[in-house]
């Protein structure tokens, strides 16, 4: 593996979920401060940050709160990548030695229901989203659909990806729906985007994660149980993806950004996908954990089936998926959800991630998100 | 007096007896897209001219929007909502096109089969217009 020149020195999260009696931007603030004291420094300690909500406001308006003390404070905005966006632009503003010791932070307050889609500013016209196009659940029930045909998964399997991430929640104080919920129930709830049900389907939330990261070098300074953070790659569409929102699609067929991502973070780590003890995935629906399981080379396409039918992805087989129940379970705050999955792969090579620590003392975790309108972010995390 | 009015200009050819999907092809790389738009995201050309679409394809995928989409954006009648398909049609050897579907049932619907371009009312707008939109539907054998 390359040497790590990044640590995570200190971890705070806002519980996911609804939390009518605070902002979104309190939300934030109060992740800040429980990675403030995680790490044992002072707002003050912190040279830098980089953080983003997409529909929450500007981060930068969280020094009103938690002091003004000049630091350089970049807002960022890049849809479902907001959180992976900050990470790595955290990491190189330490690894390039501009900085030692800064802040990575996202937090989010969504309306209820699906998400409500500004046409415009997605670079699309009125009549996409006047006749009905403007959804994001139609990709995800149309892009299984067509893998479900071509690659021989079950609707038994989407079922079992859910009944896992809220199983997996269960164990997680931080998570939002944490009642298991069976398979059968998983079927039977309402047909939403077909294959796709209700309880397949992650909804909009609200929460807060920050991280603050150091030197690699440095890291035993604040901490005992540094996490080295071997790889941050983010990566947009090329010719011939299915993304999200395309009222169009090239005539030839070619691999999505999450591919792309993925192979530029093994490179970077010097690792390959056979190195990964557990993973946090992107699962805004049930369908979507089970093709970005292929997309970041953990297995062949059609695979899936045996795995998880088999249980490998359960927090005790052999390759652990979503261990804090992912968006199935915690809702998707944009701003936040990625952030929320390096937390988690945080405290699990810690191994203090409580009744959900994955056995025999993982060593290397992986996290993916993807989102609108066809941007992936990919992190590999070592100790 | 109320009329048929075109969803956006320009998307299709409208008023027309035999209307047509409006694409652009890329002079330089020959490949297609749709909407009209300048700039070709194959080859980064921006010599783009517009092309009419064929009218035939093979369905890529599809879904079936179960529940009300949020108004705004969506202009159609939330109250009296109806589930309607929803996919792409690879219309030959031109362009994958995302659409409504004539038909919303799962069982009639199967990746693959032939679909043929149609012009459904998608809504009545302030002025008492009947607002047309496209549509793909399975070609009647």
């Amino acid at each position: 593996m390359s040497k790590p020149e990044v640590a995570i020195v200190g971890i705070g999260i806002h519980p996911f979920g609804r939390t009518p009696e605070r902002t979104g931007q309190e939300q934030g603030v109060y992740a800040v401060r429980k990675a403030l004291k995680d790490a044992g420094v002072e707002w003050s300690d912190v040279q830098f940050a980089f953080g983003g909500s997409q529909a929450a406001g500007a981060a930068d308006t969280m020094v009103s709160k938690l002091g003004l003390t000049g630091l350089q404070f970049i807002n960022v905005a890049n849809g479902c990548a907001t959180g992976g966006s900050a990470l790595f632009s955290a990491y190189n503003t330490i690894a390039s030695g501009a900085f030692e010791l800064g802040l990575a932070v996202g937090y989010d307050k969504h309306e209820r229901g699906a998400f409500r889609v500004n046409t415009r500013s997605s670079g699309l016209g009125d009549w996409y989203g006047k006749q009905g196009l403007a959804l994001t659940t139609q990709f995800f029930g149309m892009k299984i659909n067509r893998y479900m045909q071509n690659h021989e998964i079950s609707h038994n399997t989407l079922a079992k990806v859910s009944a896992k991430a809220f199983r997996n929640a269960e164990h997680n104080p931080n998570a939002w729906r944490r009642q298991p919920i069976s398979e059968d129930q998983i079927l039977e709830s309402d047909m939403l985007s077909y294959p796709l049900t209700k309880f397949m389907f992650c909804s909009p939330a609200e929460g807060g994660v920050a991280l603050l990261l150091a030197r690699a070098d440095q890291a035993h300074k604040y901490t005992d149980t540094p996490v080295y953070l071997n790889a941050a790659v983010v990566r947009s569409r090329r010719w011939g993806s299915f993304e999200v929102m395309a009222p169009w699609l090239a005539l030839e067929d070619g691999d999505g950004p999450t591919v792309d991502t993925s192979k530029a973070a093994f490179e970077m780590a010097g690792i390959g996908p056979d190195d990964i003890d557990l993973a946090q995935l992107q699962d805004t629906e049930a369908g979507a954990e089970i093709m970005h399981m292929a997309e970041n080379g953990f297995c062949e396409h059609g695979d899936q089936e045996r795995i998880i039918q088999q249980g490998e992805t359960e927090i005790g087989g052999r390759f652990p998926v979503n261990t804090d129940g992912g968006c199935l379970a915690n809702g998707e705050p944009v701003g936040a959800s990625g952030l929320r999955q390096v937390y988690e792969n945080v405290l699990q090579l810690r191994g203090a991630a409580g009744k959900r620590q994955v056995p025999n003392d993982p060593k290397v975790a992986y996290t993916h998100v993807y989102g609108a309108p066809g941007i992936s972010g990919v992190t590999i995390l070592s100790k | 007096m109320a009329e048929q009015v075109a969803i956006e200009e320009g998307l299709f050819t409208w008023p027309s007896d035999d209307p047509r999907l409006l694409g652009s092809q890329c002079l330089d790389c020959g490949a297609i897209i749709f909407p009209v738009q300048s700039g070709c995201p194959r080859c980064a050309s921006d010599n783009t001219t517009p092309k009419e679409l064929g009218t035939r394809g093979k369905l890529w995928t599809w879904t079936i929007q179960g529940y009300p989409p949020k108004s705004p954006p969506y202009a159609g009648d939330v109250e009296n909502f109806e589930p309607f398909g929803v996919g792409y049609v690879e219309i030959h050897d031109e362009v994958k096109v995302e659409t409504r579907l004539t038909i919303a049932d799962k069982d009639a619907l199967a990746i693959g089969m032939e679909m043929e371009l149609k012009f459904i009312p998608a809504y009545v707008d302030d002025d008492g217009n009947e607002v047309i939109t496209f549509a793909f539907s399975p070609v009647e054998e």
